[in-house]
């Protein structure tokens, strides 16, 4: 049996179409869905916070003249997914359009090999524990250490008028280590998170490395001096720092943002955006990584999409809709939060491919600069491109060399001129996880990359 | 008994025969409409009903959670289950425990307003057309709106728990925003206009749309600011962001687990005289308004800053039982998918006697800060720390002048209050980051880092 084909019979998803469309409209769809999850936490060296739930429901939308109509319905009872539908229909005047039968088209999910739900809660507990005790067991000066543990499931299935039956499993797992660290009135915080779209096995290799780079964090900001201010060369590390890029640049290739005027890179397909030396990809169909899947959230098979090629702008990313806009190809990155939400173009796993220069040596040309290891959080205003970024692992450059720690730093600037004066990249790639809010939908993303250079940018320091 | 109370009821009883010593449940319905509009058109419009129990378990002092849609006799057993079980592998906490009886909650009116269920569909979309076309007609300048939204919601709540404390109560809520984008010589400038009420009829799409126009047109021609340390003004909605903050830094959870700056300063000079601030869960406009807090206990008003001084933490039972105190009615959640947890209810800056103005002009040579970036990234939640991206308008011989973006403010939160120097006339209500209503605030000093 397909994924999802027994969270949605066919023949019911065949009369809720029929119902969306009864009066009218280019296209319907019903996007249902069963999610399950469970969370615990560690504080004070205590198991706490210990949550489990389960949802589902179902969404229907019908596309006319440009309009969306959508009603959701918790539950997924056939009756309540047909009364959605027709409250969805309920403000079309037109005369029935036909759908197309329903065939289905099987797409493997990504394989889970130890699903985290046949593993007992009292080891995911353990799990928790051995983070906690390695944090601990980092120094004296580490004063507090929190870690959680958290496992998701989400089985969807997606049908819609142009016949389309398809469905996904979905299962991801995720840690995290916070740790505080305090020498006199200093205190200082470091965090650090392990994910993926995986199963317990993402556990077998030394998951508690995770809460000794937290700790090793938060020391390190202890002794860490004030910022620099002022414009100049900035080093981004791999991995995290490839969250820079999906902010800056990412958010303005989401093609909704694009058609409405409201990105940067409006109107640039096909201009350089970037020196040569710079490819990217989003990826949604990675091995195992955090912001993988099958489909995307209307059925569209995930892809790579090569979206900057030697520093030239060659791709959006689509939804349905957007596609159709543009007369371009979908690229499978229409997703939503859940059943509970419109599908809307967003990022997967958005990554810098490796390039040639070696990491020492990108730094080893910068005679006085900033060096961004990891940052905390950033945000964008992808209709100006103006961006701000929190670093939380930050050092100076000095003659070429990795010197001082720094504390409180923001990177700001402008994503067309940082894009631009990116200078080199590294060899060196890994992927990391994270947490992307759009529209007031959140989805799990990866961000990768090598580290790199930007030639100059603006450093907002904690000194005047 | 409402249907909502009696699933609550027969839930604890679910728990308890599953194996829970004590259980509260939290069950809520809401129904939910949204309509987008771009370009003089409805892109979308939503339906949608929610209906959910969340349920939270105690063993002995071991806590459990569980949540679900499945509202079916059988659904409401396999959640009491799932949420034995969690309350299972949680550790035994000395100070876990149900909530004990908070007292009678006041009587509230006004908390549901008749215009979110009378408008039709038809007549949501029109307002959220109207607030489109005020930008657009407003200022030549105004290119596009990217998205204007309106949202309303009306919810049932019902509370209950093995140990006494229930509750039961209906609010409406509705808001509409625009983000409008302005052409200027050197790309485009974006302003959010914004407001709420409890129903339609409460909003004013004409000074929504203008006030984005007006945001975004304001922007336009604007540069980096020296760095420098000068006065600072901060707009309401820049001020609530860090009225926010302090809310969070007021929970005595964070207090008690060594989270927060304002840890071991109670009855200390945290802030200026001028910055007087209160939780008031009761305020008739305020969006976090209840009879009950998300345990049952009533909620009421709390006076948090005055005479510069730390007066209180907020407290909910857990955290009232480990700290010795009393609940202040703090128990806020996020819904049925979340346990209770301490919250601030509608965070109140007390207006000062100063119209904005004065404010600029005794402010004098300094900047007017718009808009803030970053503040979950460039805070430090222990310390109160923050280096936070900022856009705005310089402050020359006291009048707003020309614009400012890409620059960082930072200070921490307490030197910040203690710097207040005054507290405008005029508040306004801001729902980032919680339910705050705060005038625009002066500060005497901060750290501007520009070009």
């Amino acid at each position: 049996m397909s994924p999802g084909a027994e969270l949605l019979d066919p023949t019911v998803a065949e009369r809720v179409i029929a119902r969306a469309l009864a009066n009218g409209g280019e296209f319907a769809e019903v996007f249902a869905e069963r999610r399950s999850g469970l969370t615990l936490a560690i504080d004070e060296s205590r198991i706490e916070s210990v949550q489990t739930g389960a949802e589902e429901g179902a969404g229907v939308r019908v596309l006319s003249g440009g309009t969306t109509y959508f009603a959701h319905v918790d539950g997924l009872d056939p009756a309540d997914i047909e009364r959605a539908a027709g409250e969805a229909a309920a403000a079309l005047r037109g005369d029935r359009a036909e759908p197309r039968p329903l065939s289905a088209r099987e797409r493997s999910p990504q394989p889970i090999e130890r699903p985290p739900g046949d593993v007992p809660a009292a080891r995911k507990a353990e799990l928790l524990r051995e983070l906690d005790e390695r944090a601990r067991s980092a120094g004296g000066e580490i004063a507090q250490a929190m870690a959680s543990y958290g496992e998701a499931r989400r089985e969807v299935a997606v049908a819609n008028s142009t016949g389309l039956l398809s469905g996904d499993d979905r299962t991801r797992v995720r840690i995290g280590a916070q740790v505080v660290a305090r020498r006199g009135d200093r205190v200082e915080t470091g965090a650090e998170t392990l994910g993926g779209h995986r199963g317990f096995e993402l556990f077998d290799d030394d998951p508690a490395a995770i809460a000794a780079g937290a700790a090793r964090k938060a020391l390190v900001l202890l002794d860490a001096g004030p910022a620099p201010t002022g414009s100049m060369p900035v080093v981004v590390g791999g991995g995290f720092g490839g969250v820079l890029f999906h902010e800056m640049t990412g958010h303005g290739l989401e093609a909704d943002h694009v058609q409405k005027g409201a990105s940067v890179y409006a109107g640039k397909l096909g201009e350089a955006v970037a020196q040569p030396l710079l490819t990217a990809y989003d990826d949604g169909r990675m091995p195992g990584e955090w912001g993988s899947d099958a489909i995307d959230d209307e059925g569209a098979p995930t892809q790579q999409t090569k979206v900057i090629e030697d520093g030239r702008l060659v791709a959006f990313l689509h939804d349905r809709q957007s596609a159709e806009r543009d007369g371009a190809p979908q690229t499978g990155n229409g997703r939503r939060e859940s059943f509970r939400y419109l599908p809307i173009p967003r990022m997967t796993n958005t990554y810098i491919a490796p390039g040639e220069a070696a990491p020492e040596a990108i730094i080893a040309d910068v005679e006085q600069g900033f060096y961004a290891v990891s940052f905390a959080g950033g945000q964008v205003d992808p209709a100006t491109g103006d961006f701000v970024f929190g670093v939380n692992e930050g050092y100076l450059i000095e003659g070429g060399k990795v010197t001082s720690p720094c504390r409180g730093a923001t990177l700001v600037g402008n994503c067309l001129q940082a894009l631009v004066a990116i200078d080199a990249v590294g060899n060196d790639f890994w992927m990391k996880t994270g947490i992307c809010g759009k529209g007031g939908q959140k989805v799990p993303v990866g961000t990768g990359q090598g580290h790199v250079r930007i030639a100059s940018m603006t450093v907002g320091g904690t000194q005047a | 008994m409402s249907d909502l109370a009696e699933l609550a009821a027969s839930a604890i009883e679910r728990a308890v025969a599953a194996g829970a010593g004590d259980a509260e449940a939290y069950t809520s319905e809401a129904e939910n409409r949204e309509v987008r509009v771009h370009g003089g058109e409805v892109e979308s419009l939503t339906a949608a009903t929610q209906r959910g129990l969340g349920l939270r378990v105690w063993i002995g002092g071991r806590v459990g959670y569980g949540f679900g849609t499945d509202l079916s006799p059988a659904g409401i057993e396999a959640i009491a289950a799932r949420a034995v079980e969690a309350g299972r592998v949680a550790d035994e906490d000395e100070f876990a425990g149900p909530p004990g009886d908070g007292g009678e909650a006041p009587a509230l009116a006004g908390l549901s307003d008749a215009s979110r269920a009378e408008w039709s569909p038809a007549q949501i979309a029109d307002l959220a057309l109207a607030v489109e076309r005020t930008a657009l007609e407003s200022d030549a300048r105004v290119a596009a709106v990217e998205q204007a939204v309106y949202f309303d919601s009306a919810e049932r709540v019902a509370i209950a728990s093995s140990s006494g404390p229930a509750g039961e109560y209906e609010t409406t809520s509705c808001y509409a925003y625009l983000q409008a984008l302005a052409d200027g010589e050197d790309g485009r400038e974006t302003g959010l206009g914004f407001g709420l009420a409890r129903g339609p009829a409460g909003l004013d799409p004409a000074a929504i749309g203008r006030e984005g126009a007006e945001r975004a047109t304001e922007m336009i021609g604007s540069s980096k600011p020296p760095s420098r340390t000068c006065p600072v003004v901060l707009d309401p909605t820049v001020a609530a962001s860090f009225v926010g903050l302090l809310g969070r830094a007021a929970g005595a959870d964070a207090v008690q687990r060594g989270r927060s700056p304002l840890a071991e300063r109670l009855g200390e000079e945290v802030a200026a005289e001028a910055f007087v601030l209160s939780d008031d869960g009761l305020d008739p406009e305020g969006f976090a308004t209840a009879p009950v807090d998300a345990e049952g206990a009533p909620r009421r008003r709390t006076a948090l800053i005055e005479d510069g001084r730390l007066q209180t933490y907020l407290y909910d039972s857990y955290a009232a039982r480990r700290g010795g105190a009393l609940t202040t009615g703090s128990a806020g959640r996020s819904g049925y998918r979340s346990p209770p947890s301490v919250s601030a209810s509608n965070l109140i800056v007390s207006p000062g006697a100063a119209s904005l103005e004065q404010l600029l002009r005794e402010a004098g040579d300094g900047v007017y800060i718009n808009d803030v970036a970053g503040l979950h990234s460039g805070v430090n939640p222990v310390t109160g720390v923050f280096s936070v991206g900022a856009s705005g308008r310089a402050i020359g011989d006291g009048a707003l002048a020309q614009p400012l973006r890409e620059f960082t403010i930072a200070s921490d939160l307490v030197s910040m209050l203690r710097a207040v120097r005054a507290a405008g006339s005029e508040s306004r209500w801001v729902p980032f980051g919680g339910s705050i209503s705060t005038p625009p605030l002066l500060i005497a000093e901060m750290t501007v880092s520009g070009s």
